[in-house]
């Protein structure tokens, strides 16, 4: 974790959880067999990235918005949109994200710019706004997105399943072109987050908290607070941008379900602030709880729904439905957002200092 | 004779500034008041702080021998006590009328009472049923007065412009005024 | 205090038509583009039913924000409550709604929708004191908590009464239209309209003759002020909120009884148009409010037409 940034996670069990998870997520092509833990480990890394770039905004300038799928799903629809129409070729993933990536900064540039304008709760309440005029005009405009159906699309030839580039025979698993997906998938979002902790931890981070904390006393001190918030914003969309196109690329599909729903939206918000807001590792042990949960919680819950239902016991059958999982991370969120406004990771740093 | 009000050691603090840095003073009942300072002093922030606006973060406010320093707003206007905010704070999409009514908390508005304000301020007599947005500064500035003094007060205390100095020396001076007004805290601009 | 009353006032600064204006203007400039007058006449009471009822359904929210610096995120869930609410006095009573007689469906509605509001009345009072008053003043905490609380209530719901769509069949009397010629004016829409333009007289005579009217038109110009008055404005507050609340849920009932359906999820989904009318209308503003509202349910009546004229 030292790596790029010198900023420790600064507590031993932080850092153990962070080095199982990044290594659970290298090997998992390897050793968890089937379609289901890679897109598990899919999800995980991409969210992450997400996540990484929300708390960026939410954790490291104070700024709520509504808006932020907005720049993913522009970044899934794009290279979705080049893919279907120019054909699986490397030139229309290069045109994807050639068109996407500036789409999403030049959007961000005005959201942003008008962050600076409103109030919080204002601005926030203008970008659900947006949002939702964003998804209808996607559904809108089915000759371009495919409507409510979304875009399916064929990969380029060497991301495909079907092209085996080392076979079983080498070294007992085979390396084919979804494994490879995954690794690109895997590559990108490790590197960007590690450029967003880069970023926090440079003086542009700190002028950010800054910012954050005082934006007056900031201006006062001297910093062109527009251009910080603003540079951020828009590294913030670029960086949601590329991870949508990086789900594009697994899903080999981008629908208004996938890419720009405000479930999407408000899972993010429960990642970011369960694992712990202004510190972007709070987004890798987010996105992973929220992830794990929503895949494997449920198979508990239903037992222990199961359970209360012989058991005769009124109404818990139906709180603890598999399908409620998300009531008890709601609970969870809101008892973070009041109790442990740092997430888990506020919360291990500071078990961690408080045992030295 | 005792003070009516008293600080003692007050400390301010607005986020991470420290404003009041141990403020002790006493005011006098039936007399008048003054703070002076320079600007950025923290005469607002004193007075603020008195009236709960800005909580104290350390020492003592007694008013009439009770302890505010922890006292809400409310609580703290309904011992009796006036403000006349620096910004006035008409409330402009209210009546003058309004204004006066909201402000007469105790009860209705008092035909006597209401005559002697009138004395002093005529305009808002002329302007009983017009919008409090559509005066003139000094109008509001009357109007902002009179809304701390339309009941008998313990204290007024006026974070007000030099412009009505005068108006209020001559209502400090009112000898029908002495027995309600027990003690009157000024403020000048430099 | 007879010659204050007889003084002449200032003369008030000509009142800003055009914002009163501005939805009949709209709704004029498009009688040419429709063609026939009765398919406009439907339209336009259709669109203006639609924006009584989200008017309703903003109007707390509006006054709550102007006041106390407080949007609830989750105010869709006093909407979605208020309209399950009405399930459990309409769906027992069924012959009442289905009896062809108007005064036996109002006696079932109006039960319905007095349970819609003091259940939601009731849950704003949990929220404002759960989710709100612990946060009070950190605006992004406040954003934060009243999200969480969107999701845990409609969850919640979801748990409660399951994830289907409840049929929820409009009083028989009350379907239908009147027809008038060429002209067909659907009578839910009149009895909608109806409630609509009650609830804002009821909101403007409360704000402009009672004194908590008068403390709540100057808490929203000045809170401080007030409380350096000598008024404990968060109590007023609490009740503004709640009566905001229960209006949300009289919203939902209705809102329910024009769809004819009731989802777990319907508050959210209306929560989006409700922000637009508050933002458009203006913070604290009822009046702003209610043209905003029937904007927004022009805009959207009318997008409906559009996109089947172009495409």
């Amino acid at each position: 974790m030292m790596i790029l940034s010198g900023d420790p996670p600064r507590s031993r069990v932080l850092s153990i959880l962070l080095v199982v998870i990044i290594a659970a997520l290298a090997v998992t092509p390897l050793i968890f067999p089937g379609a289901k833990a890679m897109n598990v480990a899919t999800k995980i890394l991409i969210f992450a990235a997400v996540v990484a770039s929300y708390d960026l905004l939410l954790g490291y300038t104070g700024s709520v918005s509504f808006a932020h799928t907005m720049f993913y799903g522009i970044g899934s629809y794009s290279i979705a949109i080049a893919l279907y129409s120019m054909g699986p070729s490397w030139a229309a993933v290069a045109t994807g994200a050639v068109v996407g990536l500036p789409l999403a900064m030049l959007l961000a540039l005005g959201i942003g710019l008008f962050s600076l304008r409103v109030e919080a709760i204002f601005f926030a309440m203008i970008t659900l706004a947006v949002a939702s005029a964003f998804l209808v005009l996607a559904s809108q405009l089915s000759w371009l997105t495919g409507g409510e159906d979304g875009r399916s699309f064929q990969l380029p030839e060497l991301l495909r399943p079907g092209t085996v580039l080392i076979s079983k025979n080498v070294f007992g698993f085979e390396l084919n072109g979804r494994v490879l997906t995954y690794y690109v998938i895997f590559i990108a979002c490790a590197a960007m987050i590690l450029a967003l902790l880069r970023v926090v931890n440079s003086p542009f981070g700190r002028v950010l908290q800054a910012i954050r904390e005082n934006r007056f006393r900031a201006e006062a001190l001297g910093f062109r607070t527009v251009f910080h918030l603003t540079y951020a914003n828009c590294l913030a969309a670029v960086v949601a941008a590329s991870a949508g196109m990086l789900n594009a690329l697994w899903l080999r599909y981008a629908g208004p379900d996938t890419s720009l729903s405000f479930s999407i939206m408000l899972d993010i918000l429960l990642m970011v602030v369960i694992g712990g807001m202004g510190t972007i590792y709070g987004a890798i042990i987010g996105a992973t709880i929220f992830i794990l949960a929503q895949n494997y919680l449920q198979a508990l819950m239903g037992a222990a729904s199961n359970a209360a239902a012989e058991a005769g016991i009124p109404l818990l059958p139906g709180l603890l439905h598999p399908d409620r999982w998300l009531l008890w991370l709601g609970l969870l969120f809101i008892a973070s957002v009041y109790f442990f406004p740092t997430g888990v990771v506020g919360r291990l740093r500071s078990a961690g200092r408080a045992a030295s | 004779m005792t003070d009516l009000l008293t600080l003692a050691g007050v400390h301010t603090h607005i986020g991470r500034y420290h404003i009041l840095h141990g403020i002790d003073f006493g005011v006098p009942e039936g007399q008048t008041t003054m703070l002076l300072g320079r600007n950025g002093a923290g005469k607002t922030t004193t007075l603020r702080t008195i009236m709960g606006l800005w909580p104290a973060s350390s020492g003592r406010i007694s008013l009439d021998g009770q302890s505010i320093e922890q006292s809400p707003t409310p609580d703290i206007a309904r011992l009796g006590v006036g403000y006349v905010p620096e910004s006035m704070a008409v409330f402009s999409d209210l009546t003058v009328k309004e204004n006066l009514i909201l402000a007469a908390r105790d009860g209705p508005l008092d035909d006597t009472r209401l005559e002697w304000i009138f004395g002093f301020f005529p305009a808002l007599r002329r302007f009983w049923l017009s919008r409090a947005g559509a005066l003139s500064g000094g109008q509001k500035q009357m109007l902002s007065i009179a809304r701390a003094i339309v009941e008998p007060r313990n204290l007024v205390m006026d974070n007000g412009t030099i412009v009505h100095r005068g108006e209020m020396a001559a209502l400090a001076s009112d000898a029908t005024l002495q027995e309600r007004l027990l003690g009157l805290s000024l403020e000048t601009h430099q | 205090m007879t010659d204050l009353a007889a003084s002449a006032a200032l003369p008030k600064p000509s009142r800003d038509m055009l914002p009163v204006l501005l939805p009949v203007i709209l709704a004029l400039a498009m009688l040419p583009l429709i063609g026939s007058p009765s398919s406009w006449v439907t339209l336009t009471v259709a669109s203006l039913a639609m924006g009584m009822m989200i008017f309703i359904m903003a109007s707390g929210l509006t006054l709550v924000f102007g006041l106390m610096d407080v949007l609830n995120f989750g105010h869709g869930a006093f909407i979605s409550v208020g309209a399950y609410a009405a399930t459990l006095v309409l769906l027992p009573l069924a012959p009442y709604v289905q009896a062809d007689s108007l005064w036996l469906n109002l006696a079932v509605l109006a039960p319905a929708a007095v349970l819609s509001m003091a259940v939601s009345g009731a849950l704003g009072l949990v929220v404002e004191r759960v989710l709100i008053l612990p946060v009070y003043g950190q605006h992004l905490k406040q954003i934060l908590m009243t999200t969480g609380g969107l999701i845990v209530a409609e969850q919640a719901l979801y748990a409660l009464w399951g994830p289907q769509i409840i049929p929820l069949p409009l009083p028989t009397s009350l379907r239908g239209s009147f027809i008038i010629g060429d002209i067909a004016i659907a009578k839910y829409r009149l009895l909608a309209m109806l409630v609509g333009l009650v609830v804002f007289a009821s909101i403007q005579l409360v704000l402009n003759r009672t004194k908590i009217g008068l403390l709540i038109r100057a808490g929203v110009e000045n809170r401080e002020m007030v409380e350096a008055l000598g008024y404990r404005i968060r109590r007023l507050f609490l009740g503004v909120f709640m009566v905001g609340s229960g209006l949300a849920g009289l919203g939902g009932v209705m809102w329910a009884l024009y769809r004819e359906q009731v989802h777990a999820s319907m508050g959210n989904d209306l929560t989006v148009l409700v922000f637009i009318v508050v933002i458009i209308g203006g913070l604290g503003s009822i009046g702003g409010c209610f043209i905003g509202a029937l904007l927004v349910a022009a805009f959207w009546c009318r997008s409906w037409r559009w996109s089947r004229i172009f495409s």
